[in-house]
């Protein structure tokens, strides 16, 4: 389902937050095209737009102005702006969302948080196979134990599984390793690279992370809501 | 796979004294709601049981307070006023009487019973026409009297016990200090569920004569022809000279009337009882939800709509009112007949059977009752959580 091989396709992109009285441009006129298939990682300073910059690629947000488009299909664009229902649909049926914090619900077991978003929608491809993923994310064993038993590495496995069961053409990872160690962090790291490599999943992070960062086909500085062009690594 | 509802079921374990605490707010108002409905049904059910074994529609007594006679209609005064016998002919003039009895309750300062005395309460009955009156009643042992004139006594079947007296036994009775006399039991009755348990009955003279009352009645139970307009009946009662008419549908209106208000007051209880359950759950349900408001919005980012994040917290808010309405509801069918003793500690008068009812049906419509409080209670909450954006969840701007 994508148009010449573009998965995202933004143009312009800008998000204004209003604090008070005073107008701050998080994200500030960005256009950039990600291909189907391709990793790229967004790093940068803290508070440089990262972060809205993928909320509005994921989706999470509104744009200010811009336009989007996924997979030859603008979902912003002419100043219109959808709705929190019309975003919830494109989300469950084209992205897969990890983020620093795990976010499992604790009272849950390893597979019933892998499988929680079934619970809300089962899109007609999604896996069946629950316990080969896991298998292939080293969590084999534990689909009995709930997060509390787990390590920050598995627990963070468990989310790309849960991000993973409805088969996003998507996977958006916002500081996947910000909680772990490094030797957990590289595991995350190498895990991503694989999904991206052996299923051609797109993946998109935004990293503090140099050794993340590197794992990625194309790294992406943000600078003060600006794309720095310096920083961009060409794509592979 | 998982379900809504597994997942609403257990988000309510993570924080389970606080789910139990909720649990048993509900419990304790849906225990109030059914005991108080159980009372309200079995109160009245119970009165009219009393009333119809009475086997007669109309009392007439001599001229006094009209709740005392009601008093004595139903329990058995010790205020005793006395009619002259005779009044019956005037009363078995009308056409509208199908038959008469006549009563003499006597009650007296008994030095052996108990281990330091107390009252005996003794009725007067005609044995001619007790036994056609009160045909419902049956006997454990033996019968009605022999002799309408003999020393007899039939008892009730908690007098019985209590006296600890088989057919055949004496039953020593003290009309005056100093002067007793041995009764021969006749007949034990079988239980009732009525006041007729607790009363022994001596033959009308037999009890005239030994109290020095002969002439003398206290009541006379008047059981009136089936088409016969029972007001206007009492008005032509009301003609004869110095009596008190008393009529069954009187009584119950009266007694209805007197306990009204404490229904009403029980009833306002409950509605509070309910209100601060209600209350309860909303204030667990609306905290779980801040709670989790990250984990909502991670949900939502995974394709839970607005109407999912709804029917969850709908659900953890029916699963805590269903188990609190039930347990409530047991806890009241098992503790009715507590509440029953406690109720008639409580209240001036209460009919002898069970006042406290509970049965399937009213324990379904008491757990309906507090699921409906819980369906409202959960849709503040639920639409609160319904209304959580993902990006604001998880950057952690609550609203």
């Amino acid at each position: 389902m994508t148009t010449n091989g573009i998965a995202i396709d933004a143009k312009n992109l800008v998000k204004i937050y209003d604090r008070g009285s005073e107008r701050i441009a998080a994200v500030n006129d960005i256009s950039l095209q990600i291909r189907t298939g391709e990793y790229v990682s967004f790093v940068g300073p803290s508070g440089s737009g990262k972060t809205t910059l993928i909320n509005l690629l994921g989706c999470l947000d509104n744009p200010s102005a811009g336009s989007l488009a996924i997979a030859g299909t603008e979902i912003f664009g002419e100043g219109r702006t959808l709705s929190e229902r019309m975003l919830t649909t494109i989300r469950r049926e084209r992205y897969g969302y990890i983020f620093q914090n795990f976010y499992l619900i604790p009272t849950l077991t390893v597979l019933e948080n892998v499988t929680l978003p079934f619970a809300f929608y089962r899109k007609e491809n999604a896996r069946d196979d629950i316990d080969r993923l896991l298998s292939h994310l080293g969590l084999e064993g534990r689909t009995g134990h709930l997060p509390g038993q787990l390590s920050g590495g598995e627990m963070q496995r468990v989310a790309i599984a849960r991000a993973l069961v409805n088969r996003p053409e998507i996977l958006l990872a916002d500081e996947p390793t910000g909680n772990l160690d490094s030797a957990r962090g590289a595991e995350v790291g190498a895990v991503l690279k694989r999904l991206n490599e052996e299923e051609g999943i797109t993946v998109i992070t935004v990293t503090h992370n140099p050794a993340l960062a590197a794992t990625a086909g194309r790294t992406i500085e943000i600078r003060d809501g600006r794309i720095a062009e310096r920083a961009v690594t060409p794509p592979a | 796979m998982i379900t809504i509802r597994t997942i609403a079921y257990k988000n309510l374990l993570r924080k389970k004294t606080r789910t139990i605490l909720t649990v048993v707010g509900i419990a304790l108002s849906a225990w109030v709601l059914s005991s108080l409905f159980g009372f309200n049904r079995g109160y009245e059910s119970a009165l009219n049981k009393d009333i119809d074994n009475m086997g007669f529609q109309i009392m007439v007594t001599a001229k006094g307070c009209p709740y005392e006679a009601a008093t004595l209609m139903l329990k058995g005064g010790t205020g005793l006023r006395y009619m002259n016998e005779d009044i019956m002919k005037d009363v078995l003039k009308h056409q509208e009487v199908k038959q008469i009895t006549p009563m003499l309750m006597q009650a007296v300062f008994d030095p052996n019973k108990g281990e330091s005395g107390g009252m005996s309460a003794y009725l007067g009955v005609d044995p001619t026409t007790i036994a056609s009156m009160k045909g419902f009643l049956e006997f454990k042992q033996g019968a009605w009297f022999t002799n309408p004139e003999g020393l007899e006594v039939v008892m009730g079947y908690e007098a019985a016990e209590l006296e600890q007296r088989e057919a055949g036994d004496l039953l020593l009775v003290t009309p005056q200090p100093g002067k007793s006399v041995e009764l021969k039991v006749v007949g034990i009755l079988k239980r009732t569920g009525t006041q007729d348990d607790g009363t022994i009955f001596i033959p009308l003279k037999t009890l005239q004569r030994l109290f020095n009352n002969t002439g003398k009645i206290t009541s006379i139970g008047v059981k009136v022809q089936k088409e016969a307009d029972i007001a206007a009946f009492e008005e032509k009662l009301y003609q004869l000279p110095d009596v008190q008419v008393v009529s069954l549908v009187q009584v119950k209106r009266t007694i209805i009337s007197l306990v009204a208000t404490a229904r009403v007051m029980v009833l306002s209880i409950a509605v509070i009882a309910i209100l601060i359950a209600m209350i309860g759950v909303i204030n667990t349900i609306l905290m779980s939800v801040y709670e989790r408001y990250q984990e909502i919005g991670i949900i939502k980012s995974m394709g839970a709509m607005p109407g999912d994040v709804f029917r969850l917290v709908w659900i953890e808010t029916m699963i805590l009112c269903l188990v609190g309405g039930v347990i409530g509801n047991a806890a009241a069918v098992a503790l009715a007949q507590a509440t029953d003793v406690l109720i008639k500690r409580l209240l001036p008068y209460t009919p002898t059977g069970s006042i406290v009812q509970i049965d399937a049906t009213l324990f379904a419509v008491t757990t309906a009752i507090i699921v409906g409080v819980g369906i409202l209670s959960g849709l503040y909450p639920a639409w609160k959580a319904s209304r959580v954006r993902p990006l604001e969840a998880i950057r952690g701007e609550v609203s």
